[in-house]
C-alpha cells in the first residue's frame, strides 16, 4: 500500500467475557486495532482462540463488555449495514435459488425487484456463477457455495466484508483455487476485508497485514506487514516460508 | 526395512453403475511402509480407501495381504477416518480396549498394549475421561493410538488433520511418525495436502482425475524430521503439485 493508509475502523480496548458454570471466563482481551481503508486484513489464531467473538462484536452480533468501536470516527453500536459478513457455515436458504439468496439482503432493505436483481447478478458474475443462478445450493459443490456467500455479502454493498474462516470446511486444493478467486475478487472490487483463520498459510497467501491472537482469551499478540511479499505469491517461495516459519513459531499450540 | 511385500493391491477396477471410478490400479505396500497417496478433488480417493478397507468390494481386480484375498475377519484392517470417531460412551482405555477386545484377544495382551499406548501417547491423566471431555485434537489422538494399538496388518488413514491449524498438524503428524517407527506398522495415509504427504511418506502415489488410475510413484527419501522449507522437499512438493493441479 503506497497510498497514505486511512484508518477506516478502530477496536477500542474491547473485552468480553461469559460466565461458564460459575466461573467468569475472558474470551477477548483488551483488543485494540486499526484496520485501513482497503486493505486485506487477516486475523489469525490458533483453533477456539475467541476469533469469532471477535468478529461478531465487529458485526454487532454480541455486545463486548468493554470497549468501543469506532467506524469512520464514529462510535457504532450494534449492527451497522456498512459491515457485511460471510459465515464459514454460510447460512444459505436452501429453498431459494442462487439468485434469490444473493438477492436477500436488497429484498429485506424494500428494493425493487428489477434493480435488485440487476446489481445481484452483477456479484454473481463477478465470483464466476453465472448460469447458476436458478441452482439450489444443494445442487453446488463446496467452493460454488463459498461464492454465493461471498456474492451475497457484496450484494449489500458494504464497505467492510467479515470472512470468518470461509474456507474452513474446504479440501486443501478447492480452498488453494478459492483463496485465488477471494483476491481476483478483492482486486476487481475493492473493498476493506476483514479474513479470519487458522491457516498461517492461507493467512500469508492472503493479507497485506496478519494479526497474531493468542490462545483463549483472544489478545493481540502481534502485527505482521506482509507487503514486502509480492502478488501473486508463491506458497513455496523461500521469503513466503520464512514468513510462515516465523509466524508459526509465534503461535500458541492449541491442543 | 523389509522388502517383503506386505499388501499387494492387482487391477482394482470399480464401476457404480456406468460410473468408471477407479481404473486397474495396481501397486504393491511393503511390510511397515509409510504410503502416501494424493490425487486431484474428486477423483476417488474415498472409493479407493473404501476399496482397501472392503466396505466395497472392486468390481475387477483383487486386494491381497500376505499372499491370501483379504478378509476382515481374518485381517486386522484399521481405519482412522477424518470425522473424530471416538466412542461417546466409553472412556478413553475403553475406548483404546475396544478393538481388542471385539477381536477376543488374551487379557494380559490388551492390557500390555493399551499401558503401552496410553504411555507412547501421554495419556496418563486422561484414561478415564469421556470423549466429549477431551479437546478434538485429543479425541483424534485416541483414535489414532486405538488404530495403532491393533497392530495392524494395514492402517489406513484419510486425512484425519484436515481441519486442524499448522501448529498442530505438524505435532500430531510426528506424534503419527513416531508411533509408526515404533510399531512398525504398514500405513495409507490418503491426504489432499501435497506438503503433508511430502512430510510424511516413504512413498507418494499420484492417481489421475476420475476413472483415476496411478499417474506416477514418487520416492520421497529425505531424513527425518523433515524440513519444509528445504530445498529437496520444496522441489518434491513443487513436482507432485504439477502433477495435480487443477485449481
Amino acid at each position: 500500500m503506497d497510498k497514505k493508509k486511512q484508518v477506516i475502523l478502530s477496536l477500542r480496548n474491547i473485552s468480553q467475557s461469559y460466565v461458564i458454570q460459575n466461573e467468569v471466563k475472558p474470551a477477548v482481551e483488551d483488543v485494540s486495532l486499526d484496520v485501513y481503508d482497503n486493505e486485506f486484513l487477516v486475523v489469525l489464531g490458533p483453533g477456539h482462540c475467541g476469533k469469532t467473538v471477535l468478529m461478531n462484536i465487529i458485526a454487532g452480533i454480541e455486545k463486548p463488555i468493554e470497549g468501543k468501536i469506532f467506524l469512520k470516527g464514529e462510535e457504532i453500536l450494534g449492527s451497522d449495514p456498512r459491515i457485511g459478513m460471510v459465515f464459514q457455515s454460510l447460512n444459505l436458504m436452501p429453498w431459494r435459488t442462487v439468485m434469490e439468496n444473493v438477492e436477500f439482503g436488497l429484498e429485506l432493505a424494500g428494493m425493487g425487484k428489477k434493480k435488485r436483481r440487476a446489481i445481484a447478478q452483477k456479484y454473481i458474475d463477478l465470483v464466476k456463477l453465472s448460469g447458476f443462478e436458478n441452482s439450489y445450493p444443494h445442487e453446488l459443490s463446496g467452493g460454488m457455495k463459498q461464492r454465493v456467500g461471498i456474492a451475497r455479502a457484496y450484494t449489500n454493498n458494504p464497505e467492510i466484508l467479515i470472512m470468518d474462516e470461509p474456507f474452513g470446511a474446504l479440501d486443501a486444493q478447492t480452498r488453494y483455487a478459492m483463496e485465488e478467486e477471494v483476491l481476483r475478487i478483492w482486486k476487481e472490487e475493492k473493498r476493506t476485508v476483514i479474513f479470519v483463520t487458522n491457516n498461517i498459510e492461507e493467512a500469508v497467501f492472503l493479507a497485506d497485514r496478519v494479526i497474531l491472537l493468542s490462545n483463549f482469551p483472544a489478545k493481540v499478540k502481534q502485527v505482521y506487514d506482509l507487503s514486502p511479499l509480492v502478488r501473486p505469491r508463491d506458497l513455496m517461495d523461500p521469503e513466503f516460508l520464512r514468513f510462515r516459519t516465523e509466524i508459526s513459531d509465534n503461535t500458541d499450540l492449541a491442543l | 526395512m523389509s522388502d517383503e511385500h506386505k499388501v499387494k493391491v492387482e487391477n482394482l477396477t470399480k464401476y457404480f453403475g456406468d460410473l468408471h471410478v477407479l481404473d486397474d490400479v495396481s501397486f504393491d505396500i511393503r511390510k511397515g511402509e509409510f504410503l502416501c497417496v494424493v490425487g486431484p478433488t474428486g477423483c476417488g480417493k474415498t472409493t479407493f480407501l473404501n476399496l482397501l478397507t472392503r466396505i466395497y468390494m472392486p468390481t475387477k481386480g483383487e486386494l491381497y495381504i500376505d499372499g491370501e484375498p483379504a478378509d476382515p475377519k481374518k485381517h486386522n484392517l484399521s481405519v482412522v477416518f477424518q470425522e473424530p470417531s471416538a466412542m461417546p460412551w466409553l472412556t478413553v482405555e475403553q475406548n483404546l480396549r475396544f478393538g481388542m477386545e471385539i477381536k477376543k484377544l488374551p487379557k494380559d495382551e490388551i492390557n500390555r498394549r493399551v499401558e503401552n499406548m496410553i504411555k507412547l501417547l501421554g495419556l496418563e491423566d486422561f484414561r478415564d475421561r469421556y470423549p466429549h471431555q477431551l479437546s478434538v485434537s485429543t479425541a483424534q489422538r485416541i483414535i489414532i493410538g486405538r488404530a495403532f494399538a491393533m497392530q495392524p496388518d494395514l492402517l489406513l488413514m484419510d486425512e484425519p488433520y484436515g481441519q486442524m491449524d499448522i501448529k498442530l498438524r505438524f505435532y500430531l503428524e510426528d506424534e503419527v511418525i513416531r508411533l509408526w517407527k515404533e510399531m512398525g506398522t504398514t500405513v495409507v495415509f490418503i491426504t489432499h495436502n501435497i506438503e503433508e504427504a511430502v512430510y510424511l511418506a516413504e512413498r507418494v502415489l499420484i492417481l489421475t482425475n476420475k476413472p483415476a488410475t496411478i499417474r506416477e510413484e514418487v520416492k520421497v527419501d529425505l531424513p527425518r524430521p523433515r524440513k519444509v522449507s528445504d530445498p529437496e522437499f520444496i522441489k518434491i512438493r513443487n513436482h507432485i503439485t504439477e502433477q495435480i493441479k487443477w485449481w
